[in-house]
């Protein structure tokens, strides 16, 4: 990602809201901004979903192809995620293979999914040791206003909730069945800028902060996959209150997404 | 083209299998300004192929030694999602896309006024989000709409669409199965004012007379697709000047 | 700016819509002349201008001109100059010579720096589009504090409205420092309310930048939002 610079005025502006308590958009420091979700939009996917948060929007797309099983796990399905920051969604997405943001990106949606079981792989294979279902889920960025860990985890859950396995598609079963989903892991991403910490970081917050923690749930509440970022630390105090925040706010966006 | 398949692509009356005639191009949406960040953007659908486009620029040219002193590049990223396809497309540049941006730039670079940024890159991005034969055409319509919605001054709107050959019958806009398992693909490009061809490839095997007539249908459904990129245009400001009140100043 | 003389239509028209015949018009702002007819080269509405007729475009981006006073911001500094954002599809390079110090070649890193945000003015565009600034000119600095709105630069004439009476409003009524450049940006200094408001009402005028009576809206919204402000005339500060 090329850098863009952020105006010292823009900097200290937001710092003096956050000495207050306020941000730029009018949020609370705990405030998500507006979750809209479109799914089964590409017919040429077993499933897909488009979905904004603010003025960040992705796209997911699940293709669901036969392939072999791994040696270890002879009846399991596979999953793989992928992420591209394609230059369409903003000035500093380059073209070319994906950066490290976009693989770290990719490995944090896709350990929530996986850690969390959401995908019951035992229910993918088709003939144990030979023949599983391999689950690709590729997200695209289309537009970049920060927070692309929540976006894209939100794209790719709502994605495979209503993605079919194409059993009868592929001549391997009666009729195509819907993904065997047991959970919804919702990850929660927060910024610390100075001693504060926000969630659901725009681009300019994100461009300011220092560390950033994202903490996925499952439908229990129970945690499931955690990064840390950014050259910046955080407190023990801090983890606490990221792990409260992910649990209710978890609790809040299962609630939209049903 | 090189396909075989028992499936009757045009029948006896000389209905396609998705019920157009053969002079008849699939239908079409467009919209402007559909992405925050972007300079300018649109979304199109022919049939069923779903495409994004977004321009950024005329912004400092990146690398270096691609500037231009005299006029501005125009730099054309094609790609296909991998979802957009039946069988998973690997994501990342393949000998098609290259091909692809390279030709779309070039119809581009007809009637944008280039010259009036020298040393700058005006980048313009495609990303093919569902695919069912005519992508490029349908890449290039839209890329002209949102180099329109960035304000880049251009002497005309580049419509595209093909015509090509199936079961004997000369077609227009070819779709998947017509493109797997027909005799040729024509894809075209033209600048309306002036009819002149600024996109143009071929594939398959036409007689002189059968390319002719597949030609004059293209140009003129071309003209067609050329209305819909005015409409959508003409939409997008009419939205903004609505949000802005009726009067003016 | 608004053009003496200038009839704007409301025909929208896109790049290649034929405009006039090219025996009763000239190709003004925007327009082309091909085969007899005068045509559009960008989208926007149909103007016209004494003999000649043009397209009044709608957004696009910030082409500076020389003489244009713009805000820029550092995003490079090397060891005789400073390579500023001006918003423009050019980089703007600051020469130490055109700073109101004496710099030392490699010591220019010591006076403005990365983020660093400055009030300039263009000192030249050649045939290339290579651009000039200087900080060499009265009011000419860097900026501190306060707060920087973004809109679309077309838009800016608006802001200042006619005869700078937008402007000369906003100030009065908010007591800030406001300081509008033609690249589209306005830094405001104030009391942080009032800044906020007169932030907010930027915005107003950026969305409503056609409707009639903006003025009186604006004047409106200022009174609403700051109550206690009395409109007492006092001059302001640039």
């Amino acid at each position: 990602m090329s850098n863009i610079v952020i105006s010292q005025i823009k900097r200290d502006h937001l710092m003096n809201l956050l000495a207050e308590g306020r941000r730029e958009d009018g949020r609370q420091l705990d405030e998500v901004r507006k979750i809209t979700v479109e799914t089964g939009v590409i017919e040429s996917a077993e499933g897909s979903a488009k979905v904004s948060l603010g003025n960040t929007t992705v796209m997911a797309g699940i293709k669901v192809i036969p392939g072999t099983p791994y040696m270890d796990a002879p009846g399991d399905g596979v999953l793989t995620t992928g992420a591209e920051l394609i230059p369409l969604a903003h000035e500093s997405f380059e073209p070319g293979p994906p950066s490290e943001s976009a693989i770290e990106l990719a490995r944090v949606v896709d350990r929530g999914i996986r850690e969390s079981g959401m995908i019951d792989v035992k229910k993918l294979c088709i003939k144990e040791g030979e023949e599983i279902w391999m689950v690709f889920i590729d997200i695209y960025a289309l537009d970049y206003d920060g927070n692309l860990f929540d976006a894209c985890n939100l794209a790719a859950v709502c994605a495979l909730k209503t993605a079919i396995v194409p059993w009868k598609n592929y001549g391997k079963g009666e009729e195509n069945l819907p993904m065997p989903v047991t959970c919804l892991p919702i990850s929660v991403t927060e910024c610390k800028i100075g001693n504060d910490l926000i969630v659901d970081p725009n681009f300019d917050e994100e461009a300011i902060s220092a560390a950033r923690l994202t903490v996925t749930t499952d439908d229990d509440g129970n945690f499931r996959a955690m990064q840390k970022g950014g050259r910046g630390s955080i407190t023990r105090s801090d983890l606490s209150l990221c792990l409260d925040r992910a649990v209710e706010i978890g609790k809040q966006i299962r609630k939209i997404i049903g | 083209m090189s396909g075989h398949t028992d499936m009757v692509l045009v029948d006896e009356n000389g209905i396609r299998i998705d019920g157009r005639r053969v002079d008849e191009k699939r239908p079409i949406k467009i919209e402007a300004g559909v992405l925050k960040n972007a300079s300018g953007s649109c979304y199109l659908e022919i049939g069923k192929n779903k495409v994004l486009c977004a321009v950024y620029g005329p912004r400092e040219c990146r690398p270096r030694h691609l500037q231009d002193p005299t006029k501005a590049v125009i730099q054309v990223k094609y790609n296909m999602e991998a979802y957009s396809v039946t069988d998973r497309k690997r994501p990342g540049t393949d000998r098609r896309s290259v091909e692809i941006s390279k030709l779309i730039a070039e119809a581009l670079e007809c009637v944008v006024q280039t010259e009036l940024y020298p040393r700058a890159s005006i980048d313009v991005y495609i990303e093919i989000l569902q695919a069912n034969a005519g992508t490029r055409c349908a890449g290039l319509t839209a890329a002209s709409v949102a180099l329109a919605d960035a304000g880049i001054p251009m002497r005309d709107i580049v419509p595209a669409i093909a015509c090509g050959k199936a079961d004997g019958n000369v077609l227009l806009d070819l779709n998947k199965e017509e493109d797997n398992y027909g005799q040729a693909d024509v894809p075209i490009a033209i600048v309306p004012s002036t009819d002149e061809i600024v996109l143009l490839q071929m594939d398959g095997n036409m007689t002189r007379e059968e390319l002719d007539h597949g030609l004059d249908m293209a140009i003129a459904a071309a003209h067609e697709v050329y209305e819909i990129q005015r409409d959508a245009l003409k939409r997008r400001y009419a939205s903004i000047s609505k949000k802005e009140g009726e009067s003016d100043e | 700016m608004e053009k003496r003389n200038a009839r704007r239509t409301r025909e929208i028209v896109v790049p290649g819509d034929v405009l006039a015949d090219a025996s009763d018009y000239r190709a003004g702002e925007n327009a082309y002349e091909l085969d007899g007819k005068i045509r559009a080269n960008v989208m926007g509405t149909k103007t016209f201008t004494d003999n000649t007729v043009g397209v009044t475009a709608m957004g696009g981006f910030y082409m500076p001109v020389t003489g244009d006073t713009v805000i820029g911001i550092i995003n490079d500094v090397g060891p005789s100059n400073w390579m500023l954002d001006i918003n423009a599809p050019y980089p703007a390079p600051l020469h130490v010579s055109e700073v109101p110090w004496k710099v030392e070649f490699g010591d220019t890193g010591r006076f403005l720096t990365v983020g660093d945000v400055v009030l300039l003015k263009v000192l030249m565009v050649d045939e290339s589009k290579k651009i000039q600034v200087t900080m060499k000119d009265s009011g000419l600095r860097k900026i501190e504090g306060g707060q920087l709105v973004e809109i679309e630069h077309s838009k800016i004439s608006r802001v200042i409205g006619k005869s700078g009476s937008m402007i000369q409003m906003l100030k009065n009524m908010s007591d800030c420092r406001i300081f509008v450049g033609q690249n589209g940006r306005i830094w405001i200094d104030g009391d942080e309310e009032n800044t906020e408001v007169v932030a907010e009402a930027i915005r107003i005028i950026e969305a409503e930048s056609r409707s009639a009576n903006l003025t009186d809206r604006v004047r409106e919204f200022i009174e609403k939002k700051l109550p206690q402000s009395e409109e007492d005339d006092e001059e302001d500060f640039e």
